[in-house]
């Protein structure tokens, strides 16, 4: 099941190398977004600092959510989802591993990149870990979450307008505990209650999550 | 014993369900009429005058009510589609689905009613405060399943998946509203503390109360209406489809 779940990560990662664009697409998003706030509201720097973690936060949930709706699309086109649902290997697994590259593909480079962002926005340095590390353990939640509207709204037509409808709601909780351990710590206060709260989101999500997204996609491929 | 688990499946047919639908939305919108103008009488005229808030504060014979609706539809929703995907019953769904747009309607007139009364007593039409906000929320989990089953032509799809997504989202709506209330106490935004239940009048509660059975009265006859307009529907289709020559 492990070597499984590797090689479908591995085959999504591969594929996602040869179209290095798509990747690199959802990423610049992420910083266009990030960029566009200081012009809108101004670039007093006090203010930056403030809404640093709320924009940062808000810029990865779009990012990650927008690239969400190609998940499953490609498989489903060329038909090895089907192949995947009537294969032996349990769905759940599938589902997981599909979260996962997903994740590889779509939040770790939003991690890697969010102290760039951050830099722009004047936040002083020592939050830079903090900021990370809540992107680290929010974001997968973010994808497996994501999975799961991917899976229903699969093949439909507005799919992906619907899907921000059905996710963005689901990501509130991610959002507000994720920017919260940032301004926690800007305040110098302790993140740690958001954090421990984030990743038990994570184990949550990590364990509930494919199993759901598995029924979806049973569902949208009947 | 057999007796009793053939007649629970009796009416879990459709067709069989639909006369006795119809029974139920008469007598519970009877009940709903007599109960709101009961309801209304009471909060309008016997329910005393607040000494802080004056008049405004008999917005909450509607509001109060309506936010209990709209949670309670939620789960109620959440839990017929649980029983749909578990047993297979296409009525579960068909009820689920009728659900929807009245918990939104309730929703709505919570956030709506209690703007209003917000105006006048905190100075703003909207505070993003913890309960406001997960209201809020709420509102855009019943726009999605309205919108996800709305999206999706085949009627089978759509019931199941609608399934999914409402207990996906009963299972969120607790950490959704605990997450906002942190997140609200974290900010020190609005100054206003609900939290503090003041002593009530005895007939405002009974005023309240009446007014949340005719909520429920409204929301059981107008979901009957319903699912008797789905299952004609759906009827109407059948025969339509069978009358078609071969091809």
């Amino acid at each position: 099941m492990i070597a499984l779940a590797r090689a479908l990560v591995g085959r999504d990662l591969l594929l996602a190398w040869r179209r290095k664009s798509d990747v690199a697409t959802a990423l610049l998003f992420f910083i266009i977004v990030a960029s566009l706030f200081p012009l809108g509201i101004g670039a007093e720097p006090n203010l930056l600092r403030a809404i640093a973690p709320g924009v940062i936060w808000v810029a990865a949930l779009l990012s990650s959510m927008l690239s969400l709706a190609r998940l499953f699309a490609a498989d489903h086109a060329d038909g090895t989802l089907e192949q995947m649902l009537l294969g032996a290997a349990p769905l759940g697994v599938v589902a997981a591993a599909k979260a996962a590259a997903h994740w590889l593909v779509a939040g770790l480079p939003l991690v890697l990149i969010a102290p760039l962002i951050a830099l722009q926005y004047d936040v002083a340095a020592d939050l830079y870990g903090v900021l990370a590390l809540s992107l680290l353990l929010g974001t997968p939640v973010l994808s497996s979450i994501g999975a799961i509207g991917a899976a229903l709204t699969l093949g439909l037509r507005g799919g992906g307008i619907l899907l921000s409808l059905l996710v963005l709601p689901l990501y509130v909780p991610v959002l507000i505990l994720g920017a919260g351990a940032v301004e926690m710590a800007a305040a110098g206060l302790s993140p740690q209650g958001q954090l421990l709260l984030l990743a038990a989101m994570l184990i949550v999500a990590a364990a509930f999550a494919p199993w759901a997204t598995a029924a979806a996609l049973r569902i949208s491929l009947e | 014993m057999t007796t009793d688990s053939i007649k629970w499946f009796w009416y879990a047919s459709p067709q069989t369900f639909f006369p006795l639908a119809g029974t139920i939305a008469r007598v519970c919108a009877v009940l709903a009429a007599i109960l709101t103008v009961a309801g209304l009488y009471v909060g309008f005229f016997v329910a005393p005058t607040d000494a802080q808030q004056g008049e405004v504060y008999r917005v909450i014979f509607i509001h109060v009510p309506a936010a209990w609706m709209s949670m309670f539809i939620y789960v109620v929703m959440a839990v017929w589609a649980a029983v749909g995907l578990a047993f297979n019953t296409r009525l579960s769904f068909l009820i689920a689905r009728a659900l929807a747009p009245t918990g939104a309607l309730f929703t709505f007139i919570a956030l709506w009613t209690g703007s209003l009364w917000g105006r006048p007593t905190w100075g703003t039409y909207w505070v993003w405060d913890a309960r406001l906000t997960s209201e809020l929320i709420l509102l855009f989990l019943y726009f999605g399943f309205i919108a996800l089953q709305a999206a999706i032509d085949e009627r089978r799809r759509a019931d199941r998946a609608g399934a999914v997504l409402a207990i996906v989202g009963v299972v969120n709506v607790p950490i959704i509203y605990y997450s906002v209330k942190w997140w609200n106490t974290l900010h020190q935004g609005a100054s206003v503390s609900f939290s503090k239940a003041p002593s009530m009048a005895a007939t405002m509660l009974t005023g309240m109360l009446l007014m949340a059975l005719a909520f429920w009265m409204y929301s059981i006859a107008v979901a009957m209406i319903r699912v008797r307009c789905e299952i004609a529907e759906n009827q109407g289709q059948t025969t339509f489809s069978e009358a078609q020559p071969p091809a």
